[in-house]
């Protein structure tokens, strides 16, 4: 029973409630402290020197008038930080990311830092710096980086043949089953398209920050805003040649993240200044370097090509899916090629993702990292072929997708999901009923995402006066707290107020996976139950022992020892009470690896209305229907479902990394970065469906990532609803858009 | 501010001064705030109109409600700027001092042919508020040079203006491009005078006579309407960049001064 992830369809107390978060308080009060809040006494402050050019060879740094300048305490360059990693591959990556190593690869990288008694003084100490540039040619566009002849970002990135010349394409991979060229040939109607996104970043409130000590004796301490304080320790000793005991990570709050804060950026550039000067040193980023140099998503350029005879049946579909990867080579491409056809039912499929090494940063993670863009594309062609069959979008939809046994595009065999139930609860929406007004247009999609479970432990201490302290070791980014609180009390039979739930930090706790893959809920409300589990055991060996009974015969109900056939019963507060006597403390853990997250579906509608003259677009109805598994905390479910739209929303119509002919970033602040505000957003409706996860005890799946994947197809097919003309190209802004419309007319205009 | 030998700057609001000097672009030797002179913070009813002391912020505009009945326009593009927190700092002077071209209040004040009370070291003058910006971030003010006030006009019978920006955001953004309009109808309805202006299309705000001539004489007609944005499109001269292509500013220009013509004449019919 113990370690037991099988579903349980136990009826519920608490779990499902909307219980009062925890650490609602601090955050509204400003008491919760944050990456930029923490200080040590002896506290410098850091600041990087960052490439102005979007290629360039690093000829020589000269540091020495910045060192001379009274108040520095420290000046680093890749000098500083050996390379411990022996040379390639991701962790080489990371280390050439966080200070260039002999050249600069994109607009914003770093190239040296300092540490000084003040940011004046840094900032004038990084002034004094001379960096000694031969600029490159450089590259930004997807299309324009695989074309012959483009500047090459990386001379030793060969796709597949080593012998060949060098390109732009890291790597290149297929997925997918059928015959699909055969399936083309049984289709009626075939329709091909070619779309394109720009580039986004997750754009969370709080910039990286972080204070970092390294002593004299090589042990050190980081206190940082992270998804995952665990590897962050994990890198940064490896990149600074310390072992991992001899590094404690503790996360501060965390003011989003979104995938963002699953790599380190300025983290061992701190502890180098930090272990160069011998005194703590606090860095933080600011907004123009957060746009410059973290990690945004892909820019993508994905053609489709999808097929269906005349009853409307999918018979064959292909993607060939173009992503950005910044600078260096990661997986982006292949995610997006996985994630494409998640949703149907398809016999002949393939889609095969490239690697495109770009000037520009190295791509992170965002939220269902790369699914949005191939929804984009797969979900604006699914609903084009719809019309092309005179077929209602949602009734074409249903009649493909992927039902429980279909196998998957990306291989697996899938059980239970949601994909049919949300179509459905879209089918029924009094949404899809209400009137559309003038240069109005409603359009609606699917999204998929994998989810992910992953290492977790959690501790659970079992306090003298019977009040119970949780300790998990991922993040809490949307309400965790709340949910694992409720989860424990559950099982414990305690009430959630007498559960304070905390976020370990590294020396406390062992290794947990990242907070992403949408796992924080699934794996730590896994690891909690075992947890919980495994303190009942011992809670019922103590009261066996009061009893002076075989603890066969106890059982727990309730937050109680019962007796087996007599009439006696303990509670936890009086086991408890009692246990400084019977055995000392007492507490539960486990460690996991919590396999089997169950895949998420997701179906949205939205309606927009866009003014013809302008170009410019309003959302005036949005509604998101996706499957939770189980609601743990029905709010906090609801606000990642509605947080992912608004996202999606931002990104489809103006969010938009913008490069100048001399490959630097036009537009790093919010100002002409938008994210939407308040009133760019209508009220986002949600609709929770529940449909069980069979690999956890309470039937929970991760429901953080997949709302972010619907909304730009969504969207996109309301715009071209509403205005007569089919987007291809995200963000849908009004020049884009009005510029459509207008080609649009000039196209059905008669000539002569 | 006439003596000092360094860069010198006066603060009114301080929402474009700070935020410049957060953002290292400008690195003032001395920095005079204007907030507390007697009357600069006042708006006064005058023989012939407004005077509004250049330290009034933004905020306070909406509450005078005779400025709002004879000046809407002016007062609601003044009230685009930022949000709740800077309309409590930022002033219509700052707004033009700053010499944005997409200041959003600069073609209202055009339009309805607002004067600057200047105070210098050569005495007190009254400047047409077109004339003092010269180029972006430049103006025709001299060193020691204070703007005290801006000067509206009483408002004869059947007169009203309008202003209108086109922003990808619905607040906190920055004018694509932007119309101010401000008309003055006779006998039977007819536009008797007018007064047009562009904003975020060229290095400084542009007056357009020959738009306000499409309009002098019609009640708005769709053809009067037509000839307005084509001389509006005609007299830009924009910029393409991050926030829009020349095509789209030139041609969503001519969409907002249209607008804002419609805006203006019903409310100068007294239509609401
Ligand atoms: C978040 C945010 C949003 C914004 N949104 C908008 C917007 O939507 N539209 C818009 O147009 N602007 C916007 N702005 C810019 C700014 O708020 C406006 O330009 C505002 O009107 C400036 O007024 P101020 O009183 O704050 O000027 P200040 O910053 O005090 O001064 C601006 C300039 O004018 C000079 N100056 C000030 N007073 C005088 C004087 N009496 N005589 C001569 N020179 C003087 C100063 O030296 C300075 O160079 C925004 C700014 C921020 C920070």
């Amino acid at each position: 029973m113990a370690n037991d992830s099988k579903f349980t369809n136990q009826k519920f107390k608490l779990v499902g409630t909307r219980v009062m978060r925890p650490d609602g308080v601090d955050k509204v009060t400003g008491r919760a402290r944050y990456g930029a809040d923490a200080s040590a006494p002896g506290q410098l402050v850091g600041a990087i020197l960052r490439s102005p050019h979007a290629h360039a060879t690093i000829r020589k740094i000269d540091t020495q008038k910045a060192e001379k300048l009274k108040g520095v305490k420290a000046v680093i360059t890749s000098a500083d930080l050996p390379d411990f990693t022996g040379g390639e591959g991701e962790l080489y990556n990371v280390l050439e990311n966080c200070m260039a190593r002999g050249r600069a690869l994109y607009d914003g990288h770093a190239v040296a830092a300092v540490a000084a008694v003040d940011a004046e003084t840094a900032r004038r100490a990084l002034k004094l710096i001379k960096v000694d540039y031969k600029v490159l040619p450089h590259v930004t566009d997807v299309d324009l980086a695989i074309k012959p002849g483009a500047p090459v970002v990386q001379p030793g990135v060969k796709t597949k043949d080593k012998k060949a010349a060098p390109t732009n394409v890291a790597n290149v991979t297929t997925y997918g089953h059928g015959d699909v060229e055969a399936g083309f040939g049984k289709a009626d109607v075939i329709i091909e398209k070619s779309y394109k996104t720009e580039q986004v970043h997750q754009g969370y409130i709080e910039p990286h920050a972080c204070l970092a000590s390294v002593g004299p004796d090589g042990h050190g301490e980081l206190w940082v805003t992270t998804q995952g304080p665990f590897a962050y320790r994990n890198w940064c000793a490896t990149l600074l040649g310390m072992e991992m005991s001899q590094l404690k990570v503790t996360s501060s709050e965390i003011g989003g993240g979104f995938g963002g804060k699953t790599h380190v950026w300025i983290e061992p550039i701190a502890l180098a200044l930090s272990r160069k000067a011998n005194r703590p040193v606090k860095l933080v980023m600011s907004r123009e370097e957060v746009f410059r140099a973290s990690g945004p998503t892909s820019p993508t350029s994905i053609d489709v090509r999808l097929g269906a005879t005349r009853d409307g049946r999918i018979v064959a579909a292909d993607a060939a899916m173009r992503y950005g990867n910044g600078a260096f080579p990661g997986i982006w491409g292949e995610v997006g090629a996985m994630a494409a056809w998640a949703c149907y039912d398809i016999e002949n499929v393939r889609s095969v993702g490239y690697e495109v090494l770009l000037n520009r940063p190295k791509v992170a993670a965002y939220r269902a990292p790369s699914a949005p863009m191939a929804a984009f594309a797969v979900e604006s062609t699914v609903t084009l072929m719809a019309e092309a069959l005179g077929m209602d979008p949602v009734e074409f939809r249903l009649k493909n997708a992927a039902r429980e046994g279909t196998r998957a595009s990306y291989g697996p065999t899938y059980g239970p999901i949601g994909i049919v139930p949300t179509l459905e609860a879209v089918k029924k929406h009094p949404h899809m009923r209400a009137r559309l007004g003038k240069n109005q247009g409603r359009g609606v999609a699917c999204g998929f995402w994998f989810n992910f479970g992953g290492q977790t432990c959690a501790d659970l201490i079992i306090d003298v006066d019977g009040t119970v302290g949780l300790s998990v070791g991922t993040v809490d980014v949307g309400g965790a707290r709340a949910s694992l609180s409720l989860i424990a009390a559950e099982e414990l039979g305690i009430p959630y107020e007498e559960v304070r739930c905390n976020i370990a930090d590294t020396a406390s706790l062992g290794h947990n996976d990242m907070t992403d893959g949408s796992r924080g809920t699934f794996s730590s409300g896994m690891a909690t139950i075992f947890a919980a589990r495994d303190a009942i055991e011992q809670l019922r060996v103590r009261a066996a022992k009061a009893w002076g009974i075989d603890v066969k015969n106890v059982s727990w109900k309730d937050g109680k020892a019962i007796a087996k056939g007599k009439r006696k019963s303990l509670t936890l507060k009086e086991i408890a009470e009692a246990s400084p006597n019977t055995g000392g403390p007492i507490s539960g853990h486990s460690q996991v690896v919590a396999d089997g997250a169950g895949v998420s579906f997701a179906s949205h509608i939205c309606d927009v209305e866009v003014d013809p003259e302008t170009g410019g677009t309003k959302v005036v109805r949005y509604t998101v229907v996706q499957d939770a598994g189980k609601a743990v905390h029905p709010d906090y479910v609801e606000g990642q479902f509605q947080g992912g739209a608004a996202q999606g929303i931002g990104w489809a119509l103006n969010e938009e990394y913008v490069y100048g002919k001399d490959g630097r970033l036009q537009n790093p602040g919010f100002l002409d970065y938008r994210i939407p505000v308040c009133s760019d957003l209508p009220f986002i409706d949600t609709q929770i469906l529940e449909i069980p996860n069979p690999n956890h005890p309470y039937g929970i799946r991760g429901v953080g990532e997949t709302s972010i994947v619907p909304p730009l197809a969504a969207i996109a097919n309301a715009v071209s609803d509403a205005a007569g003309v089919r987007m291809t190209h995200v963000p849908m802004s009004p020049p884009r858009v009005l510029a459509a419309i207008k080609a649009s007319r000039a196209e059905k205009a008669p000539t002569g | 501010m006439a003596g000092e030998k360094g860069k010198a700057y006066l603060l009114a609001g301080g929402t474009d001064l700070l935020v410049r000097m957060r953002g290292d672009f400008i690195d003032p030797d001395l920095i005079v705030d204007i907030k507390r002179i007697p009357g600069i913070q006042e708006i006064r009813k005058t023989a012939s109109g407004f005077s509004i002391g250049a330290g009034v912020p933004c905020a306070m505009l909406g509450r005078d409600k005779a400025l709002a009945s004879a000046w809407p326009g002016v007062v609601e593009a003044a009230q685009l700027i930022g949000s709740d927190q800077i309309q409590g700092r930022c002033t219509m002077v700052g707004n033009l001092c700053n010499a944005s071209p997409a200041a959003d209040s600069v073609p209202a004040l055009v339009a309805a042919k607002a004067k600057a009370v200047v105070v210098g070291p050569g005495g007190r003058r009254r400047v047409p508020v077109e004339d003092v910006v010269t180029g972006p971030g430049r103006t025709s003010l001299k060193k020691g040079d204070i703007v005290v006030a801006i000067e509206l006009q009483k408002r004869p019978p059947k007169s009203g203006d309008a202003y209108l920006r086109f922003t990808p955001r619905t607040e906190m953004d920055i004018a694509v491009c932007s119309a101010g309009v401000s008309l003055t109808l006779g006998a039977g309805n007819v536009v008797k005078q007018a007064r047009v202006a562009l904003g975020a299309v060229a290095p400084t705000v542009v007056l357009v006579p020959k738009a306000a001539r499409a309009l002098v004489g019609t009640r708005l007609e769709d053809d009067a309407l037509m000839k307005l944005a084509a001389a509006c499109e005609a007299a830009c001269s924009p910029i393409a960049d991050k926030r829009g292509t020349v095509e789209f500013r030139t041609e969503v220009a001519g969409v907002m001064a249209r607008r804002a013509a419609v805006m203006a004449y019903d409310r100068a019919r007294g239509k609401r």
